[in-house]
């Protein structure tokens, strides 16, 4: 099995290799003032966007409305800040005569998530580490 | 006199902003992951049913009657509980029955087709008195099983219902027709309010 058969010494260097990006992250973000920060999915509501996609295949325009809280511009606005950095994708069709707007993630959009949250914890590690 | 603190250390609110995020990233998750539809207020209407049949039910001359006072409460209930959640996905805009909500009513009802069948051989067997525990035990499961798929409310909910249920098992009559009355009574009008208050009506 390729899992089972993994090279530990292989599996080692990478394991180190990312504990030293993690490092390194984690000392610019706290000497630094955070700059390789993604901006995009920084910001609250689009945190929130993703997160959510991130456990749902789909999500309904409403349903993401009523999830965060928020009004319909507010939550466009967003929404298509995340289209256009390709972490959504927006499918518009309709359920008989109602239009349906419905968001899901991308693996560009959930890479991004998942890098975010490596970001947060090399921070918290760090500042707990010292 | 308190001690500086050291110029290299970091500002401790850098780490405190990155555990608020990954606290929302992880609160977001569970709100999506989560039926948000179970009507609160629909369930506050199902305690006051609840606390009605129990005091119907308890003036009942025969077995028979009393179980028949509780079924009819029960297929209110039922009709209660999906109107509730039909208007509350409305007033959200959501869909009614997909996802997670499917899921939960699945769940949710196998255990009630088991207390079906379980109630008709009780019955049939004269074992009355288990009736009270087997149905606030079984409704229990059914719903700390479907509340997997629910906000956390849903689940705790249904283990307060197994608890009252172990416990009917093994009191006499009175006491556990008073369970029922604390289970699909007071239980529902108490979670409802918080599920109300917390998820939205």
């Amino acid at each position: 099995m390729a899992r089972g058969g993994a090279d530990p010494v292989s599996s080692g260097r990478k394991r180190s290799a990312s504990r030293a990006r993690l490092s390194r992250v984690a000392d610019a973000s706290v000497e630094g003032g955070l700059p390789d920060l993604d901006r995009v999915i920084h910001e609250r509501l689009r945190l929130g966007i993703v997160s959510a996609l991130a456990v749902s295949e789909w999500l309904s325009f409403n349903e993401l409305k009523a999830l965060m809280k928020t009004t319909d511009g507010n939550l466009s606005v967003h929404a298509r800040r995340l289209e256009e950095a390709q972490y959504v994708v927006c499918q518009k069709r309709f359920e008989g005569r109602v239009p349906n707007t419905r968001y899901r993630l991308t693996p560009a959009g959930r890479r991004a998530l998942e890098r975010y949250l490596e970001h947060m914890e090399a921070i918290i590690r760090s500042t707990r580490g010292r | 006199m308190t001690p500086l603190p050291s110029p290299v250390e970091p500002p401790p609110a850098l780490e405190d902003r990155a555990l608020d995020q990954l606290r929302y990233i992880r609160r977001a998750m569970e709100e999506a992951g989560s039926f948000t539809t179970v009507s609160g207020w629909a369930q506050v209407a199902i305690g006051v049913v609840g606390l009605m049949a129990a005091a119907i039910a308890h003036g009942q001359a025969s077995p028979r009657a009393w179980m028949g006072v509780w079924i009819a409460a029960a297929a209110l209930g039922f009709a209660l509980s999906i109107a509730g959640l039909v208007h509350k996905a409305r007033r959200l805009g959501v869909p009614a029955f997909a996802g997670p909500a499917r899921r939960f009513v699945l769940t949710f009802c196998l255990p009630l087709v088991a207390g079906a069948g379980i109630t008709v051989a009780l019955d049939r067997a004269g074992l009355h008195p288990l009736l009270p525990g087997t149905w606030l035990l079984l409704f229990g499961v059914g719903v700390a099983a479907g509340g997997a798929f629910s906000v956390r409310t849903v689940p705790v909910m249904g283990l307060c219902f197994m608890g009252l249920g172990l416990v009917g098992l093994f009191v006499p009559w009175g006491l556990s027709e008073a369970l029922m009355a604390i289970g699909f009574g007071g239980l529902m009008i108490g979670f409802g309010v918080v599920i109300a208050w917390r998820h939205g009506g």
